[in-house]
């Protein structure tokens, strides 16, 4: 066992009102790779931050090579060879790869004052080859994928000669061939004896590549471990504090009713080819398909947020026109977007005001006044109905965790009586304990009588969830498997590519229609 | 919304809109599109228009605009904004005017004092946006009721005239090049906004001051994150930009051989249109001089041929207006068709 290249003991940190950290320790060996664990909250984004130099900790040590260091700055952390690769990218997408990797340290000439671009994109081109890239340094980086951005970042990272490299939810936005690319090259620079802290809730990812996971819970630490000999469930008992009731899917409704609804034929473009489906009262069901299958887009088109080319969209058996989102929500459809800070949520209101967003007339009185009171009362309805944690209706959506953030957004289409709910990727950066309460609520939704269709790139989630499961491919709908269908089965139908299978699959692919 | 559509399961928008932000040349392009479209169309409704001396008028009546453009497009591609150029140029000639007229000396002085003025408002209002976090809009705007107070006070709100000092009306109206080739009589307030803007080009595209002054309109946090000084290089862009005005105050006040304290007021606006139509984004991160110059030029182009066509002032006002407003249209429905 190699001596630890770092170690952080004691360490808290409080911030006005919260205590972040208490006591938190972390220790790296040189050529590991470090999972560390936590619901939200619960201090990881913190430790690092002050390990990076972004916080400055209020007690505590941190230790370089058994060496008492002090990190002021993020300037400080990367002379002492500590880099941290951020969850949002913190990339200038107008600048070249290479002069974001070298930003503040470009090779200079003629009075310091000029820069030496032929010097740093060879450099840069340097970097890339040890990484077995292929890239041109010159090129923008906001063109660039958001997996060759992160290797922007990797690359930047290793350009400070960097031996602790700290990697936040760096999967986030990749699809497995690019998660391989990205494993490959932890796995050079692990070799090569850099230290590795790998920040993620993909319990999957971290068997693959974790050597020890070290768990916080409440801003403490709880326990290291090593990853291979530990099981999953007794991880994520570490993390929640409590061993999660089992989790089994639902049994499926077989209820004859009218589809509540229906969509025939939709297409757009080559985003949306000829897709077919329908969902009845009380049914839960899940989309599943690899990223940029055309999920999201369907989701969009019957919402009306992207115009279809053509295609008829019912709601209990009545076709709609559906040109624009207000029309989906007169006809009691909601979606709920995967991207709850941009479209779903006003991160600067407060929770009535969120919760009553959609349906703001009902709170109008003839003169045009807000009447707040009812506002209140009706938010705080949702908030008991649905276990929303905050301190009052009158707190400020951005200071809610995510499942909470996620749980306003349901109150704001419940309130508007959406009959039809489309949940995107539901629990997205939503930590495991509270993942399981959306579960229940979206049961508990189904069985009140409403349409539930979630889109999810999370498996296990669409098994654990769904009465049916509707497979997307390049736009097309593969298939329609019923409740405990095998993951084998949704991926053979997730990369059933072209028009190879004809007509063959019809009764599965039209699933609901009659 | 339509700008994520056709993206794959909307993940890889923000790559793609990132993407749109690099096709600043066809909004540079379009100009320039424009301002040919312009000059001909003026040229085949009036004769007078593509006259040897229209044109130098159309370059003079350009320099002031053009060189306060130079220093807003700067600020502009940090992402911030500045509201004070009209009104530091007038501070700037105010100065020259005290420094040679009132107290005598001699003209390099009054030259480098009015420089020197700009540069220090420059310090001014960056210490004030980087270091006091106060928005560089109300930063700047609060500099520019300062400035024209301070260019009021100081003259005693009366003109001051630089009939004592010989050549001062040479820096903006004599023709440095007139005099080594006698068959183009440029005038030197254009040969100055052109070495200015080149200056300024040079600066932007090849040295570390131009790019942090990127960097930063793109993205601020990544570039503190990187352990970079950001709060000086941003003090460094705004005084940068206020020496300009420097600039600008010693053409103004050499055109009108006087330094007109009232002045100023209003220049801010048409050099942020100059900036606007050139395709430098208002949110920072991209832009170049030379869309920042064609800009200028589009404005003196149509104040003039609307004039020659005996078009009311008043409506040439409304004109700038709606290219205004066309050009970041324009530029929007690029972005949105990538």
């Amino acid at each position: 066992m190699s001596a630890p290249l770092l170690q952080m003991d004691g360490i808290d940190k409080s911030f006005p009102g919260v205590r972040a950290l208490h006591q938190a320790r972390f220790d790296l060996r040189a050529g590991e790779v470090h999972a560390l664990m936590g619901e939200n909250g619960a201090g990881k984004s913190t430790l690092m931050k002050i390990l990076s130099g972004i916080y400055q900790p209020d007690a505590g040590e941190i230790r370089l090579d058994n060496k008492p260091v002090q990190v002021p700055s993020p300037r400080a952390a990367q002379d002492l060879g500590i880099a941290i690769i951020h969850q949002e990218l913190n990339l200038m997408p107008d600048l070249s790869a290479a002069e974001n990797i070298f930003i503040g340290r470009e090779p200079r000439k003629r009075l310091s004052f000029f820069t030496d671009d032929a010097k740093l994109n060879a450099d840069a081109a340097a970097i890339f080859e040890t990484m077995h890239l292929k890239l041109d340094p010159r090129t923008p980086v906001g063109t660039l994928s958001i997996a060759k951005q992160q290797m922007v970042e990797i690359a930047k990272a290793l350009s400070f000669r960097s031996r602790v490299l700290v990697m936040d939810e760096p999967t986030a936005a990749l699809n497995d061939a690019e998660i391989a690319d990205l494993f490959a090259i932890i796995a050079r620079l692990k070799a090569e004896g850099v230290g590795i802290v790998y920040i993620s809730h993909k319990m999957d990812e971290l068997k693959r590549i974790a050597d020890r996971v070290t768990v916080m819970r409440d801003g403490e630490y709880v326990a290291t471990v090593p990853m291979a000999e530990t099981p999953v469930e007794r991880i994520i008992a570490m993390m929640v504090g409590r061993a999660l009731s089992d989790e089994r899917p639902p049994a499926p409704e077989e209820n004859g009713r009218e589809p509540l609804l229906e969509v025939r034929a939709l297409n757009r473009g080559a985003a949306i080819r000829d897709v077919s489906f329908a969902v009845r009262p009380g049914e839960i069901l899940g989309f599943a398909g690899l990223m940029g299958a055309g999920r999201t887009e369907v989701a969009r088109a019957i919402f009306g947020a992207d115009p279809l080319d053509s295609g008829a969209i019912l709601v209990r058996g009545k076709e709609i026109a559906i040109r624009r989102p207000q029309d989906a929500v007169r006809a009691g459809i909601g979606y709920l977007s995967e991207d709850r800070k941009h479209f779903g949520l006003a991160t600067g209101m407060d929770v009535r005001d969120n919760v009553a967003m959609a349906s703001l007339s009902r709170f109008t009185t003839p003169g045009g006044f807000l009447r707040e009171g009812a506002m209140s009362e009706t938010a705080k309805r949702y908030i008991a109905q649905l276990a929303i944690k905050t301190p009052s209706d009158r707190q400020e959506a951005r200071l809610l965790s995510g499942g909470n953030q996620q749980k306003v957004v349901i109150a704001k289409w419940l309130l508007r009586d959406c009959e039809v709910l489309i949940f995107d990727e539901p629990t997205r950066g939503i930590d495991v304990g509270a993942k399981a309460e959306i579960y229940k609520l979206l049961n508990a939704l189904a069985a009140e009588g409403r349409a539930i269709i979630v889109i999810s790139s999370e498996l296990p989630e669409v098994l654990r969830l769904s009465h049916r499961i509707a497979v997307m491919c390049e736009g097309r709908l593969t298939g329609v498997l019923p409740a405990g269908a095998s993951q084998d089965e949704i991926m053979r139908l997730a990369t059933q590519r072209g028009e190879t299978s004809g007509d063959t699959r019809p009764s599965a692919a039209m699933g609901g229609r009659r | 919304m339509s700008s994520t559509t056709g993206t794959p399961a909307g993940t890889a928008a923000p790559g793609a809109a990132a993407k749109a932000r690099f096709s600043g040349a066809q909004q540079r392009l379009l100009a320039f599109a424009s301002l040919i479209v312009l000059v001909v169309g003026f040229s085949l409704a009036s004769p007078n228009f593509l006259q040897t001396s229209n044109i130098l008028a159309i370059l003079q009546a350009t320099s002031v605009n053009g060189v306060l453009a130079v220093a807003a497009t700067l600020v502009i591609i940090t992402g911030g904004i500045d509201l004070s150029v009209g009104t530091l140029m007038t501070f700037c000639a105010v100065i020259a005017g005290v420094v040679l007229t009132n107290w005598g000396m001699p003209l390099p002085v009054g030259i480098l004092a009015a420089l020197a003025a700009g540069a220090a408002s420059g310090v001014c209002s960056g210490t004030i946006i980087a270091k006091l976090k106060v928005p560089p809009f109300i930063a700047t705007l609060g500099m520019m009721l300062i400035l024209k107070g301070l260019s009021l006070v100081i003259s005693g709100t009366r003109p001051i005239y630089f009939n004592a000092t010989p050549g001062y009306t040479d820096i903006a109206q004599g023709s440095l090049v007139g005099t080594l080739i006698p068959s183009v009589p440029l005038p030197n307030g254009v040969l100055i906004l052109f070495l200015v803007a080149l200056v300024a080009h040079i600066i932007l595209r090849k040295t570390i001051l131009g790019r942090f002054t990127f960097a930063l309109g793109s993205n601020e946090e990544a570039v503190r994150l990187s352990g970079v000084n950001v709060d000086r290089w941003k003090i460094a862009v705004y005084t940068l930009a206020g020496g300009i005005c420097g600039v600008a105050g010693l053409l103004i006040s050499s055109r009108l051989n006087s330094a007109q304290p009232a002045l100023g007021q209003g220049y801010e606006l048409d050099a942020i249109a100059a900036v606007v139509i050139g395709g430098t984004s208002l949110s920072g991160g991209r832009g170049t001089i030379v869309g920042t110059l064609i800009g200028a030029l589009i404005i003196s182009v149509l104040t003039n041929g609307l004039r020659i066509l005996s078009v009311a002032q008043e409506w040439q006002t409304v004109v700038t207006g709606s290219i205004i407003i066309l050009a970041v249209y324009t530029d929007m429905l690029r972005r949105r068709k990538v």
